[in-house]
């Protein structure tokens, strides 16, 4: 059994009550914090813990909170990030489901460390139910005087509000999230400036995904070294894994990073292996935007040594024969899925997401899913898959932000390793791995 | 009237979730509660929500096109909203889709001729591990691990409520 951080309680019964999560050891890091501690000194920790940002980007979390404007003189913000819609990925909702109260201490310390008078959680609007969970487990902690004024009889007050998003992909960008958090429509910002010089409402913001707030308690009460000390190199502590498709046993695993790929995918204490006694296809292992690999590939880097769950070992190769670690959204295709139809699904919904604000990205993402759209529907032609390759290459690093790479990469990386499937479907419109439906849904907004 | 008395006290909280002249923020979570009340938006809700938010009407509709959960055009009491993104095509979403739009008699993004259903298809809701996977505004609770008996019962239940 890997050491659990996040979810060592998630199987207690009424874990989701203040009660019984202080019973389990619950803000204990708000009053360590408060009473024993400085602000800078909880950054100190956070930096020396090697926490990473669980969104995706792994930035270092403790990098980021240092960037921070001490001089300026307006308040500073902390914006937690759970606008989780990045296909594969649901760990986030899992967590403030089953633990809402570890994300509200999470943010109660972070916000401290910060020097944030309010916090808000951007939620995306779809999970209203989890919007009432942690509207519900707030409404506890300011009872319990974990919020609210004078936090534990100390000089320091937090509000800390829940906000709704209306459902665009697209504002899990912290940017657009901000945007969407004045009340605007959710397009990125140029950057720089960054949030934390010119963040909401033109304030100094830090903006932190789910997970790697509900890092931040765990560090605070055990010490950065001890989170440093868990996981390989700068891989440090755990991470939470959303795996599905075509394993026994999808759901939310919190693996200790370093651990093998193949490990993950077969043991019986995470994915169990590949469902109905099929064989391995490819995987996507950080969230649709990251580059598929083949079976080959995902199991054993180029060099032939063992991959790891880490960032480092997942991106090996780079973009030739590596991926990302990305969300940690972990989905597996078995040998009866087929590529082409796979990426024209992720390619119509980058098209769909794309906030239309860069042309490369509103029209690029357009063109993909046309042409893939055709290739699929067995009216390709063989110049078509240089074609997609080109329009990607075309977006890619030319957009206000990364929705254009996350568009791009999984046709480029699709088209690398899969190329021959591709030209199969050109070849033969009906020799596809799996009988289709040949039917359009119909776009419905 | 577009807003009741509670609700209007409601949104008057909401407002005091942001710093003093930041209420544009209550945007988003007002609009939620328009369509809670009105089952979609039009243009006389949005301008009175423009009105108690002291927001130009462009502000509003500007948002409210923007966002998918928002209806600008009339929908049924019920909107079906089925995750047609990857990993729940994979478990079979398309073929429930399919299936709801054979049961129900209409196409996608149509809507019943008594007013009860819209089919509209969504992309991915975060329940990848436990799809196929449908929800219904304006509490939308998560129907996960959906099949063609639960759609039954499901449009069942929502026939005898209606």
């Amino acid at each position: 059994m890997g050491k659990k951080i996040l979810l060592e309680h998630v199987a207690v019964p009424g874990i989701h009550t203040l009660e019984v999560y202080r019973k389990m050891g619950g803000y204990e890091s708000v009053r360590k914090a408060l009473k024993e501690m400085t602000p800078d000194g909880v950054v100190e920790e956070v930096k020396k813990s090697g926490l990473r940002g669980r969104g995706g980007a792994g930035f270092p979390t403790g990098m980021k909170w240092s960037f921070l404007d001490k001089k300026s003189d307006k308040p500073r913000y902390l914006v937690c990030n759970a606008d989780e819609s990045e296909p594969g990925t649901f760990k986030d909702r899992y967590l403030m489901e089953r633990i809402p109260h570890l994300l509200i201490e999470g943010m109660i310390t972070s916000s401290f460390a910060l020097g944030a008078r309010t916090s808000y959680i951007y939620v995306r609007g779809e999970m209203m139910y989890v919007i009432r969970i942690l509207e519900k487990a707030i409404a506890e902690a300011y009872a319990a005087g974990f919020l609210g004024k004078n936090i534990l009889g100390s000089d320091y007050s937090l509000d800390l509000h829940v906000q709704p998003g209306g459902g665009a992909y697209i504002c899990g960008e912290e940017t657009a999230l901000l945007e969407s958090l004045e009340g605007k429509r959710g397009n990125p910002r140029n950057k720089p400036p960054f949030p934390a010089v010119w963040g909401l409402y033109g304030c100094p913001t830090v903006v932190n995904n789910v997970e790697t707030i509900a890092d931040v308690p765990w560090i605070v009460n055990n010490g950065g070294d001890a989170y440093a000390a868990i996981g390989i190199g700068k891989s440090t502590g755990t991470k939470l894994i959303s795996a599905c498709g075509n394993i026994s046993k999808p759901g939310v695993y919190e693996i200790e990073l370093g651990l093998s790929v193949e490990e993950f995918l077969n043991s019986e204490e995470y994915c169990g292996g590949i469902a109905n006694g099929r064989a391995l296809k490819a995987v996507v292992a950080g969230g649709s935007s990251v580059p598929i690999l083949p079976a080959e590939l995902i199991l054993t880097t180029a060099n032939n040594e063992k991959r790891l769950m880490t960032y480092e070992s997942l991106s090996d190769g780079g973009f030739v024969t590596g991926t990302m670690l990305g969300s940690g959204g972990f989905i597996v295709f078995d040998d009866q899925q087929c590529i082409v139809r796979n990426l024209w699904n992720f390619t119509r919904f980058y098209h769909h997401e794309s906030c239309g604000q860069c042309s490369p990205c509103r029209e690029g993402t357009g063109w993909m899913e046309k042409v893939l759209h055709r290739i699929e529907h067995g009216h390709g032609k063989m110049s078509d898959i240089d074609l997609l390759v080109d329009v990607a290459k075309k977006i890619e690093g030319k957009t206000i932000c990364p929705l254009g790479e996350a568009a791009a990469w999984p046709v480029a990386s699709a088209i690398r390793h899969f190329r021959a499937e591709f030209e199969e479907h050109v070849r033969n419109p009906d020799s596809c791995v799996k009988k289709h439906l040949h039917r359009e849904l119909v776009h419905a907004h | 009237m577009v807003f009741s008395e509670s609700r209007l006290k409601e949104i008057e909280e909401i407002k005091h979730r942001y710093p003093e002249g930041r209420h544009k923020s209550a945007l988003l979570p007002v609009l939620h509660l328009a369509q809670e009340d009105h089952g979609w938006l039009p243009v006389d809700v949005m301008d009175e929500v423009a009105k108690v938010l002291d927001l130009h009407p462009i502000e509003v509709y500007e948002v409210a096109t923007f966002y998918t959960m928002f209806h600008v055009k009339p929908v049924g009491k019920y909107v079906l909203e089925v995750c047609r993104t990857g990993p729940c095509c994979n478990v079979g979403a398309e073929e429930l889709i399919i299936y709801l739009e054979e049961k129900l008699g209409i196409q996608s993004g149509e809507t019943t001729p008594d007013g009860l259903f819209t089919i509209k298809p969504v992309e991915c809701l975060a329940a990848c591990g436990t799809g196929p996977v449908l929800q219904i505004g304006p509490k939308y609770h998560y129907h996960e691990h959906l099949t063609k008996e639960k759609i039954d019962q499901l449009i069942d239940d929502l026939r005898a409520k209606a």
